[in-house]
């Protein structure tokens, strides 16, 4: 809210201190955006009288100008052409600093002194006009006068004030000065006019109002102003008006304005003339009835709309024949307005329910200043000020208005203001201080809150303008947020308080860490893609199930919820590899989503419309890497894996054979190139490792299609289940301290026999003498019959007390081969 | 010429056709394509004839067979090139294949080079480990959430005006509007009450981090898919003042001994009395600059003592626990401390920012 300094000095005696006032501004929680400086650097402009206008040989972009300035003829240069000769312009004369720091200097163009500067709105900070010379229509103003003087310009202080959703009261000049007044401790009052007087019959006599539903609407008044012609507002009220960021439109208008930004109080003025009855009738409006707004659109009133608890009631006012004039709170209809022929005016200032005007102007997508205002709520007591000071204002320019006595109020007498009761230990509680109740007491006296003292209790009437103030319990948080806000944040305790429960990660923390630094280790960067997708893509790298759709998605392209972490991760390496950058590998932590028609998800409390519970989509938290390095393919990613499994001490996760792989799990993956990973003993599905399809990534990345790219993915919620994957013992195993041999052992192995099972048969014939185990050659081909290849071991034995002699090793092999034998498989 | 030569051209169908069935590679496919495309191919030159004919009608009817002709051999051609395409497919993945169980691992060899975890998840392991050490246990929570523990459950019932400072992505699932992308990590302040008071194991000294969603356009300071953490303390006799000393702790902590905090009265629902906290400027130390607006101060989150209204609904009685949360945007820490000019490029995944860090 744009707050000039010179509208809140009409409430107290505020200092000229820009500074201290914003820093005490912030300090209340009414935070300045913006300050603007007006009407600063203008001291030594001065008007100026055209006297004489001709051209410069040679130059077609510049005048010369004579003018009269009080001290006899002057020559200018001038590039603008919007003046003649006798206008009245400024002149900032030589030496003169303008606002923005622009030093005016004696120059010589072609030939031609310039003594000075012309001037337009804007090199003035007076407005946007950059066109041309300010021209001044102030006709008794005399060549040589300070141009502050001719326009009263007085130097002002623009506050850009953000206020808070639950601080109606301060959304207007009045209210912003309350509570700066309060904190610097400064007397404060409403500044007054003469009100208008009052004539003619009493108000009941000339309209009539009926509000049918009074919880919708709680207060409504309406006043009747004879005799007003329509006119421009006296030059300190367009002044403000423009400061505050609104438009000038006619005397009324202004007034109505001017209200509002002083009080905080939305208003209306009808043309009396074109009210039927005359008079209001507020009511709530009948599904299907529609109005034509102001800004010409047909609005449809009265049906629900999708937001959540919208049961489609919209408040209107009528007249008296029942005809829609306007939204309540939102927009008027255009039969009704002010306009030049307009004599008497029907005003109306009202409060409405806030969630109403909030769901209404949401719907139909209508944000008006009076609907921002009626949202968070208005006070219902200050229709009397309101309609005297609209009074106040419009007198000035008509002085022949006259308002009817007794304007209508329904219901007649504001509310009673709400009583909280608020033991001083309570608030000193809440706050960590140690206030005595009438220091309590004091302090929200301040911002008119009224104390009752009784022993340790304080009893406060809560002003009608604050309605965030609760009843109960909350209404003593509430308060204690206002002790807090009137003493100073800043000048609060401040304590660390100690328990005695120590801190400690969650174990997702750790593991993921532990993960993190493996992955790192091996050269891959994390990347972070969005979770948001374009339809389709899932389908694109085979999930076919029902994808999770966002109601009202930023862009077509982010309207689904990902499935997998594969699109995402190869079209990143796609850039970093068209980027030509080395070494590509890329890895992913994150949530993936599943639409519970697939795998149903937690049950939750829905909340709002629905009481009961609805079924989540499944999250699941997954690990993914893609190597797109020189050399990589899919046995880099299950060396990846190997690490991993080392890091997690994961007990015997194994790559399944092809025939036991699960074709879903392995979409978007090289058919023949990856395989799924199997906790062998327990038979969970960990994750697949392998290569990425190349149809996906000629698909999705075709700058990286020339390559093969290794693949790995783990579903770390089964990952984290120790009942799913077992990890190995944390007990130390112990260590030989005699001298291992190495046994090499080849064995033909038909297909159908995995290199798994032939090293478990090995294990198991070696029994405890058995350090390792490792595959390190596969053959096929010559001397190898079809069906079945070649496969090398190598055995490390080893005994725990004593160096193993021939002939135990001569024994120890002759079990393995044994083993392995019985399995099918034949020494070579 | 009176007349196309009907049976010249079923001829010409026929012998094209039967090239393209018995084709066995997609560039002898595209060989018989262009051959029955071609200007002077066995159709172009029947084309170029019909001129010939005399009667307009005739010419148009004889213009449309051979059309009519062309057409039924291009489909002929695309459904081969399906079938051929699958079947080279087939053979390059089995020429390809390869058995993971029987990979040597010791043989494979990786490059020599350090990978970098990502800037956010450093900003968040160290945000996390600074409140570790203060006392907090870390947790985490769905990403997914529904309206009551969103809104509803914080104070901000359906219709709520402050509902509108939350820019809501909501899920086509369930009735509307009641499942959603989470707006901010508070949602996990109910999670955690709602099982506390369940297994009796107040007090709570949380602190949860993760994905929050908000229809934002995304600017240099904004992204529409960001990372908050949020602290939560509920025990006995705590106050105001201990929310200020744990933010003036967590500051100097994070940012170093000459970063310091204050509080600023704000608006939260689910907080009353509530804060917004502001760091000393990272850039001037406090002197004054560009970034903080010349006041030396930058906003950093929001914070306060939890509201009544938020026991209320998790039926924790406020007479006897009290207790404070804060939260703010870990992406907008990591920008802070590292002077980023643009949020959106921490989603760009470049390799040549993220190994900055």
């Amino acid at each position: 809210m744009r707050t000039p300094l010179s509208w809140l000095k009409d409430f107290a005696p505020f200092p000229d201190d820009a500074g201290l006032l914003r820093a005490t501004l912030d300090d209340l929680g009414l935070v300045v955006e913006e300050i603007e400086v007006v009407g600063e650097g203008l001291s030594d402009v001065v008007i100026a009288r055209i006297d004489e206008i001709t051209a410069i040989e040679g130059a077609d972009r510049v005048r010369r100008v004579v003018v009269e300035a009080g001290g006899g003829p002057l020559e200018i240069v001038c590039g603008a052409t919007n003046f003649e000769l006798g206008d009245l312009v400024p002149l900032a004369p030589v030496g003169a600093v303008l606002p923005g720091g622009f030093e005016i200097a004696k120059r010589k163009m072609r030939g031609v002194t310039s003594n000075g500067m012309l001037c337009s709105g804007r090199e003035l900070g007076l407005g946007d006009d950059h066109a041309g010379l300010l021209i001044l229509t102030h006709t008794a103003a005399a060549p040589g006068e300070r141009l502050i003087d001719v326009l009263r310009l007085e130097p002002d202080v623009i506050f850009d004030v953000t206020v808070e959703g639950n601080r109606p009261d301060a959304w207007c000049i009045s209210g912003i000065a309350r509570d700066l007044a309060a904190r610097l401790n400064l007397p404060f009052s409403f500044p007054s006019l003469s009100s208008m007087p009052l004539r003619g019959s009493e108000t009941a006599e000339r309209a009539s109002l009926e509000v049918v539903d009074t919880q919708l609407s709680p207060r409504f008044s309406v006043a009747v102003v004879d005799g007003v012609e329509v006119g421009d507002s006296p030059s300190w009220v367009v002044e403000r008006l423009e400061k505050a960021g609104m438009r000038s439109i006619n005397n009324v208008v202004d007034a109505s304005n001017y209200v509002m930004l002083e009080l905080g109080q939305p208003n209306h003025p009808y043309d009396l003339a074109k009210v039927q009855g005359p008079g209001l009738r507020v009511r709530r409006a009948a599904p299907g009835e529609s109005l034509t707004t102001l800004d010409g659109v047909e609005r449809s009133l009265g049906v629900a709309g999708r937001s959540v608890g919208d049961t489609g009631t919209d408040v209107v006012i009528c007249d008296a024949a029942n005809e829609i004039l306007g939204i309540a709170g939102i927009l008027g209809g255009a039969t009704s307005e002010i306009d030049a022929s307009t004599t008497t005016i029907l005003f109306e200032a009202a409060t409405f329910d806030p969630i109403t005007v909030t769901r209404t102007s949401r719907r139909l997508a209508l944000r008006t200043e009076a609907a921002a205002r009626f949202s968070k709520g208005t006070d219902p007591a200050v229709l009397e000020a309101a309609i005297d000071r609209f009074g106040q204002i419009l007198a000035l320019s008509a002085p022949s208005a006259t308002m009817a006595p007794s304007p209508l109020f329904v219901p007649e007498a504001p509310p009673t203001p709400l009583e909280v009761v608020a033991p001083i230990d309570r608030i000193n509680a809440i706050l960590g201080t140690s206030f005595e109740v009438s220091e309590v007491a004091g302090l929200l006296g301040r911002i008119g809150f009224e104390c009752a003292v009784d022993g340790d209790k304080l009893t406060v009437t809560v002003p009608t303008n604050r309605p965030d103030i609760r009843a109960g319990e909350p209404g003593v948080a509430d308060l204690a947020e206002e002790v807090a806000r009137t003493w100073g944040y800043s000048r609060l305790p401040r304590r660390t308080p100690t328990w005695s429960q120590p801190g400690r990660p969650g174990a997702r923390q750790a593991e993921r860490a532990r993960l993190r630094r493996v992955l790192c280790g091996l050269g891959a960067t994390e990347a972070w893609t969005s979770s948001l997708v374009a339809p389709d893509q899932a389908r694109s790298v085979g999930f076919d199930e029902e994808e999770i759709v966002v109601a009202n998605p930023l862009t077509e392209g982010e309207s689904r919820l990902r499935r997998s972490l594969l699109p995402g991760l190869l079209d990143a390496a796609g850039r970093n590899l068209d980027r030509r950058a080395d070494d590509v590998a890329l890895f992913e932590i994150g949530a993936t989503f599943v639409h519970p028609s697939s795998l149903p998800g937690r049950a939750s409390r829905a909340g709002a419309r629905g009481s009961g519970e609805v079924t989540m989509p499944a999250e699941s938290e997954r690990l993914s890497l893609v190597l797109a390095r020189d050399g990589d393919d899919a046995t880099s990613a299950l060396a990846a894996f190997s690490a991993i499994a080392d890091a997690l001490r994961l007990s015997r996760v194994i790559v399944a054979t092809q025939d036991e792989a699960t074709s879903p799990a392995l979409a978007g993956l090289h058919p023949s190139r990856s395989g799924v990973l199997v906790d062998k003993q327990t038979g969970a599905v960990v994750g697949v490792v392998g290569e990425i399809d190349p149809e996906v990534v000629t698909h999705v990345a075709p700058g990286a299609r020339d390559r093969r790219l290794g693949w790995l993915d783990l579903d770390l919620d089964v990952l984290w289940d120790p009942g799913a994957v077992l990890r190995r013992p944390l007990e130390a195993a112990p260590i030989s301290r005699y001298p291992s041999a190495d046994l090499d052992l080849a064995f033909v192995v038909p297909d159908p026999i995995s290199v798994e099972s032939l090293l478990d048969a090995i294990s198991e014939g070696a029994g405890d003498l058995l350090e390792s185990v490792r595959l390190f050659d596969v053959y096929r081909g010559a001397g190898v019959d079809d069906g079945a290849r070649s496969l090398a071991v190598r055995c490390r034995l080893v005994a725990l007390d004593r160096t193993l002699d021939d002939a135990q090793l001569a024994e120890v092999r002759a079990r393995m081969v044994g083993s392995a034998e019985a399995l099918g498989c034949r020494l070579r | 010429m009176t007349g196309l030569d009907h049976e010249a051209l079923s001829a010409i169908v026929t012998e094209l056709t039967a090239a393209i069935s018995t084709v066995d590679d997609l560039a002898g496919l595209d060989e018989v394509v262009a051959r029955a495309t071609a200007k002077d191919g066995p159709l172009g030159s029947l084309k170029r004839s019909l001129g010939g004919i005399a009667d307009l009608e005739s010419r148009k009817s004889a213009g449309r067979a051979i059309n009519d002709a062309l057409a039924q051999v291009t489909a002929a051609a695309d459904a081969r090139r399906v079938t051929l395409a699958a079947a080279a497919r087939t053979e390059q993945l089995e020429a390809d294949r390869l058995d993971l169980t029987e990979v040597v691992i010791e043989d494979v060899r990786v490059p020599v080079v350090r990978g970098h975890e990502h800037l956010v998840s450093q900003t968040r392991a160290s945000l996390e480990e600074v409140f570790v050490a203060m006392g907090f246990t870390v947790t985490e929570g769905p990403e997914v959430e529904t309206d009551w523990y969103n809104f509803e459950a914080l104070n901000l019932p359906p219709g709520h005006p402050a509902r509108d400072m939350y820019d809501t992505m909501y899920l086509e699932i369930g009735e509307p509007e009641t499942v959603l992308m989470r707006t901010h990590t508070s949602p996990m302040q109910i999670h955690l009450l709602e099982a506390a008071v369940e297994a009796d194991a107040l007090p709570v000294h949380a602190a949860m981090a993760g994905r929050c969603y908000r229809l934002d356009t995304p600017d240099a300071r904004h992204l529409p898919v960001f990372h908050q953490i949020e602290g939560l303390v509920i025990d006995r006799g705590i106050t105001f003042a201990d929310l200020a000393g744990v933010i003036e702790t967590f500051t100097s902590a994070y940012f170093g001994p000459d970063i310091h905090s204050r509080l600023r009265p704000a608006y939260f629902p689910f907080t009353e009395p509530s804060a917004e906290f502001e760091i000393t400027c990272t850039i001037c130390r406090g002197d004054g600059c560009r970034t903080c607006s010349r006041t030396g101060w930058i906003e950093l989150g929001g914070c306060g003592m939890v509201d009544p209204a938020v026991f209320e609904a998790v039926g924790i009685d406020p007479t006897e626990w009290s207790g404070f949360a804060f939260g703010f945007g870990i992406d907008r820490c990591a920008q802070m401390r590292h002077q980023i000019p643009d949020m959106r490029l921490l989603i760009e995944n470049d390799l040549r920012f993220n190994r900055q860090f």
